[in-house]
């Protein structure tokens, strides 16, 4: 609790960084490890071989840390936890409008962060409240958007496809299909041109792999050698529409040709470590790469979709009990002897409450000023400008402002 | 260039113009895009009336009139095909538009220098560029090729291939790089473009440009031909009739509204987009009607954008500058009949720090009958058909918008109230367009100060028609201007009431 209302005073400052990152679960007093265990190396061979295209693939051998494993743990379980919160919120009308969640790709936004740095950038479309999260967002921000609170991460004025963090590297937060491809591939040549030593990777769908712009920017970025990794989250489903319906050719790491491309069991975060690992190395040598991330998403596209019209229960049961990201970590934390099964219940159930706080605090948190509705159109000047429409904005009762002062225009 | 010679560039596609072309035994650098070695045509065998022919063409060239440089006369002598010398269409010979003395604006210093519309772009983009190492461009053909209107002429040379980059013809991927770009913090200029668009000379032009070549062939020489024919791309070359650049800048439109209008509001402030969008927008001549619109009432609709649109070198350079100064996308609409068009500036203009405030429009003419509004090109016609008012006894004050996003209110509504008549110029579609916009202003702010209804000339509501006659009755003349003037001054008969 104290956590969060730290969190709420100091948004951006170090120390809720900090006590946001979950470096040290709170089982570690009780665990079964000493802290100097955390940072043992074991060695995890992923259950899927990479595949790649025009590229060697990495080792299936994966080095990580109980640590790791258990941030894996904790990031991945808040997630889900926030999600399923959030389909709540949107039933109980406190979310309008698009709401896309993630439950079932945890592992992609996390075994990505692993990898890399604040200093990366990463670009997403609109299943981004998890990326938002895993770059260092916080809860309360989170709900605080969705419900269009002012203190949500873009005061309320975005809402569940908008959320941005520049000075983490998070560039959002895109509703337009397909849009944020060209966009990262510029956010790589910014990296490029400012020769930062960075990459950008830019996240989409199956649905969106088919885009045009998504081909001119890869040309592009192949052309100027920038350091950018196409990241292919697919989950098999474009909104309705399966995979095999939508594409002649599904294999979307082959879809660069020129632009070699490896295939990731995206539901294992050790997968998505080593392969952003390998994808951030070769991006900064040789250019761009694409990833395929195979993956799966239990909710259906959003929440106006049940998600069974087009799969069957079956299917995303199956694949919940098969293929699930936490409990491969739980099952990896289990047999390593990391932590005992009831610690990692508590931790559930301490993450569970953590959300449910910020969720109360959220609610409390009010609604935009109406003033808001004419700030940030523009960085530079010409508020007045908004004033004349008022004019036509009934709701707003401001129809008395004087002509002389409607017209004026400051810089 | 040796073939397999390593870039030297870090965007390995833009090879450095040091490299140079490939010589042989003379090149003549025309200007036009240097076609791979199997595509080169090959020049005619020497005879031995070419020297002769060549020493009668470098005494004569085909010279419109007046030269202020060849790029001009040859841009000027397109821009007037089928015109008159005041600007109207007409089926006569070839003249350029010179601006008449008693045309030009009021309130420019009385200095000698004059320079052209191109040259005050060019010269605002390589000042801003050397003020501030983020500023970069991206476009098809604004790097090897020199610009395909000679705008970005020099800058690769002058800033190398990492900050002018040349592009595929992929406007909605490249328009995206350069917002994500800004999103980082760059400070990008995207150019739209493809073709020139003057193919209906193009054989006579082939004809004197192989009689150049062959020429210059036997000599041994290299001679610059300058950019006469650069307008003209032989069609193995190229592509078919040019293009007009905000006409391929509707490919990208998602990107400039969806990706970069909003996205400072979206974000409340936390990501910014300190783009420029630029090129030429509106008819030119005889291009048809997928490379004529104007669109300068789409882009000024959305919140988010500002827009703005030049007329004189003045408004050319002080505006880019502060365009690229400014830290929102702005959308930069030149237009193409301008570029080569020169006009007085004075040295106050020819500063490096000179800037022209955004949101402000100029009062070209004072008048006290009537207002007219216009933007771009109009703003010519419009101030001839002042000088025909003037004549008549009816004194038009004439007004360069400058900015169509943020819209001067103020400016228009002080004029209005001053003369109480309104006629609005655009040469857009009249629907939803911007005259209509300014009428309204009008009537919400300044309803009981006109004498007359509100006069909007624009553009008529059809696609651009290709030939000549059509073409001339679909955009706004001067004669247009001057009669709606004269119905606002109840000097003739309403429409309505001939109707």
């Amino acid at each position: 609790m104290a956590a969060a209302a730290a969190r709420l005073a100091s948004r951006q400052s170090p120390i809720s960084k900090l006590l946001r990152r979950p470096l040290l679960p709170s089982c570690i007093s009780s665990g079964l490890r000493h802290l100097s265990d955390q940072a043992t190396p074991i060695t995890v061979e992923t259950s899927v071989p990479f595949v790649g295209h025009k590229c060697e693939p990495p080792s299936r051998e994966v080095e990580t840390t109980p640590g790791e494993l258990m941030g894996f743990f904790r990031e991945m379980a808040m997630m889900r936890r926030m999600e399923i919160a959030a389909d709540s919120l949107y039933k109980a009308k406190l979310i309008r409008g698009f709401c896309h969640l993630y439950d079932g790709q945890e592992a992609v936004a996390v075994g990505m962060e692993a990898a890399i740095t604040r200093k990366d950038a990463i670009i997403t479309a609109y299943r981004d409240h998890c990326i938002f999260l895993g770059r260092g967002g916080s809860l309360v921000e989170t709900f605080a958007e969705l419900m269009g609170r002012r203190a949500g991460c873009s005061n309320g004025k975005g809402g569940s496809m908008h959320f941005y963090k520049k000075d983490s590297g998070f560039y959002g937060g895109h509703g337009i299909v397909g849009a944020q491809v060209p966009l990262g591939c510029g956010l790589a040549f910014a990296q490029k041109y400012l020769k930062e030593g960075t990459v950008t990777f830019a996240m989409y769908g199956d649905g969106a792999a088919n885009q045009g712009q998504l081909f001119e920017a890869l040309n592009i970025s192949a052309l100027w050698d920038l350091p950018v990794i196409l990241v292919c989250e697919n989950n098999h489903y474009g909104m309705g529409t399966a995979e095999w319906r939508a594409a002649k050719s599904p294999a979307y790491y082959k879809r660069g040709d020129y632009v070699p491309g490896l295939k990731v069991d995206g539901m294992d975060a050790l997968a998505v470590k080593q392969a952003c690992k390998f994808a951030k190395e070769h991006a900064l040598k040789n250019g761009p790469l694409i990833l395929e991330m195979d993956t799966y998403r239990y909710h259906g596209h959003s929440m106006s979709d049940p998600g069974s019209t087009y799969r069957t229960r079956d299917e995303i049961s199956g694949v919940r009990q098969e293929r699930d990201p936490i409990e491969r970590v739980r099952k990896l934390i289990l047999s390593h002897e990391i932590a005992s099964a009831a610690e990692l219940k508590d931790i559930e159930k301490e993450l569970r409450k953590e959300v449910d706080d910020a969720i109360a605090q959220a609610k409390e948190c009010p609604m935009p000023d109406p003033s808001e509705l004419f700030t940030d159109v523009f960085v530079k000047g010409c508020g007045a400008e908004m004033k004349t429409c008022q004019r036509c904005v009934a709701a707003l009762g401001c129809l008395s402002e004087p002509a002389s002062c409607c017209s004026s225009t400051k810089e | 260039m040796t073939n397999g010679a390593k870039p030297t560039s870090i965007f390995p596609g833009q090879r450095s113009a040091a490299q140079g072309y490939s010589s042989g035994t003379a090149s003549i650098v025309i200007g036009l895009r240097r076609a791979p070695p199997n595509q080169r045509s090959s020049s005619l065998p020497p005879s031995p009336a070419f020297p002769f022919l060549f020493l009668f063409f470098f005494f004569w060239r085909p010279r419109p009139g007046k030269d202020v440089g060849t790029r001009e006369a040859g841009v000027g002598q397109l821009a007037s095909v089928g015109k008159d010398e005041k600007g109207n269409m007409l089926g006569g010979p070839l003249r350029r538009i010179l601006p008449e003395i008693s045309r030009l604006p009021k309130g420019y210093s009385t200095v000698g220098k004059e320079m052209t519309v191109r040259e005050a772009l060019n010269s605002a983009l390589d000042e801003e560029m050397s003020a501030d190492p983020k500023v970069f461009l991206m476009g098809e053909e604004v790097g090897e090729y020199q610009g395909a209107y000679k705008i970005t002429k020099g800058l690769l040379e002058k800033y190398g291939p990492e900050r002018v980059l040349d592009t595929p013809i992929t406007e909605a991927g490249f328009t995206g790089i350069g917002v994500g770009a800004a999103y980082y913090g760059l400070h990008p200029v995207v150019e739209f473009m493809t073709f020139n668009f003057s193919m209906q000379n193009e054989s006579r032009v082939i004809g004197t440009l192989i009689l150049f070549s062959a020429a210059a062939s036997v000599l041994g020489a290299t001679v610059s031909v300058g950019c006469l024919f650069d307008e003209f791309k032989p069609a193995k070359l190229g592509k078919g009739a040019g293009s007009m650049e905000f006409d391929l800048g509707i490919v990208a439109i998602d990107h400039i509204i969806n990706s970069a209008a909003k996205m400072n509001y979206m974000s409340a402030g936390n990501i910014s987009v300190p783009i420029v969008f630029r090129g030429p927008n509106g008819a030119a001549a005889g291009v048809s009607s997928q490379h004529s619109q104007c669109y300068a009432a789409w882009y000024a609709h959305v919140p988010g954008l500002k827009v703005l649109s030049p007329y004189s070198s003045e408004d050319a350079r002080g505006l880019l500058k502060a365009a690229i100064r400014d830290p929102d996308p702005v959308v930069f609409l030149e237009n193409e009949i301008l570029y080569g068009q020169s006009f007085p500036v004075s040295d106050e203009v020819l500063d490096s720090s000179f800037c022209l405030p955004i949101g402000k429009a100029k009062i070209e003419r004072e008048g006290k009958d009537v207002t007219i509004t216009a933007f771009s090109k109009m703003v010519d016609y419009a101030l001839q058909a002042a000088e025909v008012l003037s004549k008549e006894g009816i004194s038009a004050e004439v007004i360069n918008l400058r900015s169509l996003r943020p819209l001067d209110r103020r400016t228009i509504n002080a004029s209005v109230r001053k003369t109480n008549r309104l006629v609005s110029v655009e040469e857009g579609f009249p629907q939803h367009g911007v005259g209509a916009e300014i009428c309204t202003s009008v009537i919400e702010e300044s309803f009981e100060y006109l004498d007359a209804p509100v006069e909007r000339i624009a553009g008529a509501d059809v696609p651009m028609p290709y030939a000549a006659n059509l073409e001339r009755l679909a955009v706004p003349q001067v004669d247009n201007i001057v009669n709606a003037v004269k119905r606002a001054c109840y000097r003739s008969v309403p429409m309505a009431a001939a109707a």
